[in-house]
């Protein structure tokens, strides 16, 4: 009944970060950025301590990036996680993330779990892919944008909304989960006191590509399928006007005038 | 172009998605060509035709009624395969979004997801797509030999005006449908004619503003008579107003209306990033100096309360008028 639960986490800017370009118009300036796990990845920890608190088992999370991200890892060893690895190569730093998943797949893939779980979605470059290409490296099914999820130990089932609805999936395990909803939904627990205090102890494993099994030279950044060319912002907007009136019948009166003589979207 | 059939047709977005491709093929001096798969699709498939696809290769079978990555994934695979195409895109809707994902690794090219919009520069096809929720966006190019492959967010694209004139020419491919270790259990469409937030042309929402559920009758009010969708700002879907579906920003979703009424709506970064493409913003909230006026071109200073039906009642008079 027990189950080995992987998460597979990444380590984003906050929410409430205001995004500034590099000069090199390439990336973004990164030094003033407070991290935070990607939301939806905590949603999936969530889940996984969940699964792992009703049947038994044991969570291990994965994630890759530069050293700052053992802070991330440790917050989930924190919440409730057992343990941890951490891909930690410079390599991947300059490919494509069909390669980063390759060596993701690679790491999870030693770690033998039956459920993976992954949040459906990273808040900084927000492809969405992660969890799909992990799934067909496997070859396993995979269920996306779960906002529930239940196991029997065997088969996992989720609800995923779709546009005007939703649908329940079901998969035998081993399977992938990607995790979606909101805070409302997974409401992740924070990390106590005695858990941060805990964390220090268990194990957080730092792993290089050629640790993998994987071939080195796969990971050149000359083998990039894709690159951004440029980051650019969203236009200035034209500065927008206040809506003046006697009372909120007039103000309602010219701005209704305004949206359809105006603006011509009424 | 793929495109995505549910319930007895083709959704609004392949029709988009091939007046995009329409205009990519026209670029690269090349043909467009359609790829469908559902139940039932074979009698519809011509009607992509409307839109500039010339022949669409068809997978029609009562198994792939509804979406299921392990199944469509495989069957689509093969289909692009025999179409040997230049560039490959589809809808970045829900299901879309999944299957291009999976379909780029599985055939081993690079997908990039939500594209808005597509260049073609010296035969070269670049695209861009929102990075951080909407608050920057970035251009990317694919190497050399390598076959891109993008969705393309529902809403943006210029859909063409149908010419009901042309069908497209319909070829029925003959794949196998894989055994799957997963399957559809339940599906539980809402048949309340609800629009759906990241394709609305008008999205009114809520926030902290509107202080207890209840008060989202205005809101529904408002959009019913303009024939908007409902959204919400997070900190009303935490507060159990609104369901996480309504959610508008960052962790929610990025909307592109052409206009969206944001009600009682401080306007939080996050909330900036999610509904700052879209075409106008009116904001309506008491606080002068709430970050909302920023991005508005139209704002209102006045208590939500006594405005909110007094706007209902001028939209539906107007409606009255032009009728």
């Amino acid at each position: 009944m027990a189950v080995n639960i992987v998460v597979i986490l990444k380590q984003t800017p906050d929410t409430e970060s205001v995004i500034r370009l590099a000069e090199n118009k390439k990336s973004i300036v990164t030094r003033d950025l407070k991290w935070i796990i990607n939301p939806y990845d905590e949603f999936a920890i969530e889940a996984a301590l969940r699964l792992k608190e009703k049947h038994g088992g044991k969570v291990t999370v994965v994630s890759y990036g530069p050293s700052r991200v053992v802070e991330a890892l440790r917050t989930a060893l924190a919440m409730g996680a057992d343990d941890a690895v951490h891909l930690d190569d410079i390599a991947l730093k300059s490919v494509d993330f069909l390669r980063v998943t390759r060596a993701l797949t690679a790491a999870v893939k030693e770690l033998n779990p039956d459920i993976i779980l992954i949040g459906s979605r990273a808040v900084d470059y927000d492809q969405g892919q992660r969890g799909a290409i992990v799934a067909e490296h496997l070859g396993w099914p995979h269920l996306a944008l779960a906002v529930s999820l239940e196991s029997d130990g065997k088969t996992v089932t989720i609800e995923r909304p779709i546009e005007g609805g939703k649908v329940t999936l079901e998969a035998a395990l081993p399977a992938l989960v990607t995790v979606g909803g909101s805070h409302t939904i997974w409401n992740p627990r924070y990390a106590s006191l005695p858990g941060i205090m805990k964390a220090k102890k268990k194990p957080l494993v730092v792993k290089k590509i050629a640790d993998l099994g994987l071939d080195p030279a796969l990971f050149k950044p000359e083998t990039a399928r894709i690159w951004i060319t440029s980051l650019e912002m969203p236009p200035q907007r034209a500065p927008g006007r206040i809506i003046d009136g006697a009372d909120a019948e007039d103000k309602a009166r010219k701005l209704v005038t305004a949206l359809h003589e105006e603006a011509k979207v009424i | 172009m793929i495109a995505e059939f549910r319930g007895g047709n083709f959704r609004r977005v392949s029709f988009e998605v091939a007046s995009e491709g329409k205009r990519i093929a026209d670029a690269l001096g090349i043909g467009l060509r359609g790829v469908a798969v559902g139940s039932g699709v074979a009698g519809k498939a011509a009607e992509l035709g409307q839109y500039g696809v010339e022949r669409v290769l068809v997978r029609d079978d009562p198994a792939l009624e509804h979406y299921l990555a392990e199944i469509y994934v495989p069957v689509v695979a093969e289909m692009i395969k025999k179409c040997d195409p230049a560039v490959v895109i589809l809808p970045a809707s829900v299901d879309g979004r999944d299957l291009g994902a999976r379909l780029g690794a599985r055939l081993d090219i690079t997908l990039v997801q939500d594209v808005t919009q597509v260049v073609c520069e010296g035969g070269k096809v670049k695209a861009r797509w929102p990075i951080f929720g909407g608050k920057c966006f970035a251009w990317s190019e694919w190497a050399d030999g390598t076959l891109p492959i993008m969705s393309c967010r529902p809403n943006v694209m210029d859909c063409l005006p149908p010419d009901t004139s042309k069908r497209a020419e319909v070829e029925l491919a003959d794949i196998p449908i894989p055994e799957s270790r997963s399957r559809v259990k339940a599906v539980d469409m809402d048949s309340s004619g609800k629009v759906e937030l990241s394709e609305a042309d008008i999205i009114v929402s809520g926030g902290r503003g509107m202080k207890e559920a209840s008060n989202f009758a205005l809101v529904e009010e408002l959009a019913k008579a303009m024939g908007a969708a409902v959204g919400a700002s997070r900190a009303a879907v935490d507060a159990g107003w609104r369901p996480h579906s309504d959610q508008v920003g960052q962790t929610g979703k990025v909307v592109t209306p052409a206009l969206y009424v944001a009600v009682g709506i401080s306007g939080a970064i996050q909330h900036l990033a999610g509904m700052g493409y879209s075409r106008y913003i009116v904001a309506i909230n008491k606080d002068p100096e709430a970050p909302i006026f920023s991005r508005a071109d139209y704002g209102i200073v006045e208590d939500l309360f006594k405005f909110v039906p007094a706007f209902t009642e001028e939209v539906k008079r107007l409606k009255s008028t032009c009728s």
